[in-house]
């Protein structure tokens, strides 16, 4: 099951944590990105609601921030699940079979790219080379890499975050 | 620190303190994806319970190369190399070779044990012995949290011998003399470009290093920001005095927390010790460092956009002229530089433009690190003198291919690159050479690929990802390389004519010629350079409905070999689309249309008479 546009529930804190990276970044030269990135540190990813306190804060206007958004694969404009999977699928992965990997997660988890199953509990990615090329085929759990990857752990590699 | 006396007292002090101790290495680059911070942790504890704490070190170093036997751990003195190393297997090492003196055999690099005489030291085996490494010569050696082990491999020596020797166009003249070319893709003549910078009026100027690394595939950028991230900052401090600039940016892909992480911790050490910021080394001159992550995106790897990037927009690249050494990052000068070759100039400085040219070839002068990956036994980072030629990469250095494989082609050069051919195994790996033959360096990715891999299938792959990645800015990138992925797509399914063909290659010199930056000029490349040396696979795609890697799904037959088949019946008991039909003991036969080509027959079959192609 997809999960559709979720309410926006950000709180008073990231709010005022927010508008304190506004404050110290927006003079800089170049700082729209900076704070963006900073943003979806606070709050996990890049909603309208927040693409809006950017824009009020910066007097960027807010088109302009949401073609950044858009542009830029990091951005997320929907929320990812408490554990984000993200699966390499560059070159050198591509090579040792990492789109057998990504074919079975996406049955295993019965969702596609860029979706959360329903108990928000994993998203899943593609990536593009993490750098980690010598140990393919890999994949990231929120900052676990694991390498050497085969079809027959995920099961095990899966059931530890369950 | 104002004083060259000054310096070497740091260098002697910390040449000192790390001979004072026996030193376990541990790579914390790419092996820490196979677990390399546990077998750390495990180190300092196995330490601490032996009472050898003051006596021995454990230092977290950068990439070691050889990602394929990760987690790899050496022991100094006599570079004892273990590999696999888990952390199990710490407390063997910690009492048979830390404080027993005697290495443990059973896990040691193999090679490393194979004369019962002697160990070899890592770098007598054959993966290291003909690599020579002037950009990576840091790493895996020295801890990259620590400047004084920089200083005490004579760094920020450069730096002080240009600003209190050179003049700035000293400087300039000794790169051009160097021969050096931009490690990033394009070989532009490194010193050129710093002249150009150099005779600027317009002030302020910046300097830029560009770490987006975008070819998938490519590591060296990454193993060089982790593994000794001031070589970075010196150099470009190097080149801020060079050109006039005072202020620099690093442009990192954010998909490296590791490398932003430590260059953070480099910036503000070189702060401490007076060799970036204000006043460096009491010279009067200023030069700063700034971090600024990317966010996904392979166009910005490309100059222009990556400036654009930094400005805080969309990454679009820009039209040229104006060059960005005229006006680049907010249309000011700019000079922009790779990391491996930022990486090569302190030595340069240092060891003078005859020296380089030295190594390499007359056109290519210095080392090139590659990135080997793919179908190969040792993967990982190889750098080795511009010339070497690929079979010596491949078979000497990086051991071959493992199991039944052949060498059908190496790709280099990532997404803008091409492919080479067994054909071509002994082409020399160096700008001019790789372009002649249709392929090119590019950033220094090389992916190996035996007769498993369809080469029509890797074209479509490379497209695809320029399709995703194309910024959309300029129509012959947008909309022909989708016209290409879909004219591969037909290929690949068995719907393609000849005519298709013609289209293709057509699209190809079309979007080549109109694409507004290098994302498109190249984008068709790989398409190009698998049309040149493997048409007859495209035409077997095309005209016998065949894919004769058995890759591409819509088009491979599983046929069972009637002489073979024993008529066991364990074949069509697994097939889930109830496909092969046949008697007990009587040879068994596979009903083309209903099958769904999942492979399960073949992977069940006890006696091999089952093939695809
Ligand atoms: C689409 C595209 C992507 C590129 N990606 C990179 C990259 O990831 N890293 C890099 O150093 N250069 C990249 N380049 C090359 C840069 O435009 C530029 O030539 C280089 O950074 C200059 O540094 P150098 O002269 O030291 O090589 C790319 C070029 C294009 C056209
Ligand atoms: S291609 Fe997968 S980590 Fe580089």
């Amino acid at each position: 099951m997809k999960t559709k546009t979720l309410p926006f529930d950000g709180t008073p804190d990231q709010e005022a944590e927010l508008k304190k990276v506004i404050a110290e970044l927006k003079d800089q030269p170049g700082a729209l990105m900076p704070i963006m990135q900073k943003a979806q540190a606070i709050y996990g990813y890049l909603p309208i609601e927040v693409q809006r306190m950017i824009a009020e804060g910066t007097g960027i206007p807010i088109e302009k921030i949401y073609g950044v958004s858009t542009f830029y694969a990091q951005f997320n404009l929907q929320p990812k699940g408490k554990y984000r999977i993200s699966v390499c699928l560059g070159t050198a992965c591509y090579v040792k079979g990492g789109d057998k990997i990504w074919d079975a997660l996406r049955k295993k988890l019965g969702i596609g790219e860029g979706e959360c199953t329903s108990d928000r509990k994993f998203s899943l990615d593609s990536c593009r080379c993490i750098g980690a090329c010598g140990m393919a085929p890999v994949m990231m759990i929120n900052d676990d890499v694991y390498g050497r990857l085969t079809v027959d752990q995920l099961d095990s590699i899966l059931d530890k975050y369950n | 620190m104002k004083t060259l006396e000054e310096l070497t007292a740091v260098k002697e002090a910390a040449l000192k303190q790390m001979a004072s101790k026996m030193r376990i290495l541990v790579c914390c680059g790419g092996c820490t994806s196979s677990g390399s911070l546990k077998v750390v942790a495990e180190f300092e504890k196995e330490i601490a319970a032996a009472g050898y704490t003051d006596r021995v070190e454990v230092v977290k170093t950068g990439c070691m190369g050889l990602c394929s036997q990760g987690p790899i751990v050496v022991v100094q003195p006599g570079n004892t190399f273990y590999s696999r190393i888990t952390a199990e297997n710490v407390h063997k090492i910690v009492i048979g070779h830390i404080v027993g003196g005697n290495p443990v055999k059973e896990l040691l690099y193999p090679e490393t044990i194979a004369d019962p005489e002697k160990v070899l030291a890592m770098a007598e085996t054959n993966f290291y012995k003909k690599q020579m490494c002037l950009a990576l010569r840091n790493c895996g050696h020295i801890s990259p949290l620590h400047i004084e082990e920089y200083i005490a491999t004579g760094g920020y020596e450069a730096l002080w011998r240009c600003l209190n020797e050179k003049k700035p166009e000293d400087v300039v003249q000794t790169l051009i003399d160097s021969g050096l070319r931009g490690r990033g893709g394009a070989g532009f003549p490194t010193g050129k470009k710093w002249l150009l910078a150099a005779q600027q009026k317009e002030t302020p100027k910046y300097v830029i290093c560009n770490a987006d690394e975008g070819d998938p595939g490519a590591f060296m950028d990454r193993s060089v920001l982790e593994g000794d991230p001031h070589v970075i900052l010196e150099a470009m401090t190097i080149a801020g005095y060079a050109t006039g600039s005072h202020s620099g940016y690093i442009y990192v892909r954010a998909e490296y927390p590791i490398a932003v992480q430590r260059l953070e911790i480099a910036i503000e050490q070189a702060h401490k010790m007076g060799v970036l910021g204000k006043n460096i080394f009491e010279t009067g001159f200023d030069f700063d460092i700034e971090l600024r992550l990317g966010a996904g995106a392979f166009v910005c790897g490309e100059g222009s956009a990556l400036m654009t990037s930094i400005e805080g927009n969309r990454g679009e690249p820009r039209q040229k002229p104006p060059r960005s050494a005229e006006k680049g990052l907010f249309q000011k000068p700019s000079l922009l530089n790779n990391v491996e070759t930022y990486a090569n100039i302190p030595q340069i400085i240092l060891k003078g433009a005859d020296w380089f040219k030295s190594i390499g070839t007359e056109g290519s002068t210095g080392t090139k690190v590659f990135a080997v990956g793919g179908k190969i036994n040792n993967t990982g980072l190889v750098e080795v003198p511009m010339g070497t030629t690929l079979r010596e990469v491949v078979y000497d250095i990086c051991g071959g291919i493992p199991g039944d494989g052949k060498f059908k082609a190496a790709q280099t050069g990532g997404p803008s690159g091409g492919c080479i051919p067994a054909d071509h195994l002994d082409v020399k790996m160096d700008f001019d050479s790789l372009k002649k033959i249709g392929s090119m360096m590019g950033s220094g990715g090389l992916i190996v690929m035996d007769q498993h891999t369809c080469m029509v299938d890797i074209a479509k792959f490379f497209l695809e990802f320029t399709v995703d990645e194309s910024c959309g800015k300029c129509t012959p990138c947008r909309i022909g390389t989708r016209r290409m992925l879909d004219i591969l797509n037909k290929i690949t399914m068995g719907q393609a004519t000849m005519d298709d063909l013609d289209r293709l290659e057509e699209l190809c010199s079309h979007i080549q010629q109109n694409s507004l930056c290098g994302l498109g000029q190249s984008a068709p490349n790989p398409v190009v350079s698998t049309l040149k040396y493997f048409r007859d696979e495209y035409i077997a795609h095309i005209v016998d409905k065949r894919c004769p890697a058995g890759v591409c799904k819509k088009l491979v037959r599983y046929t069972i070999d009637k002489s073979k088949c024993k008529g066991c019946t364990l074949c069509a008991r697994n097939c889930p689309a109830v496909a092969i039909s046949g008697s007990i003991r009587q040879p068994h036969e596979i009903d083309q249309v209903k099958c769904l080509k999942c492979g399960a027959c073949m992977a069940n079959c006890k006696f091999g008479a089952i093939s695809k192609g």
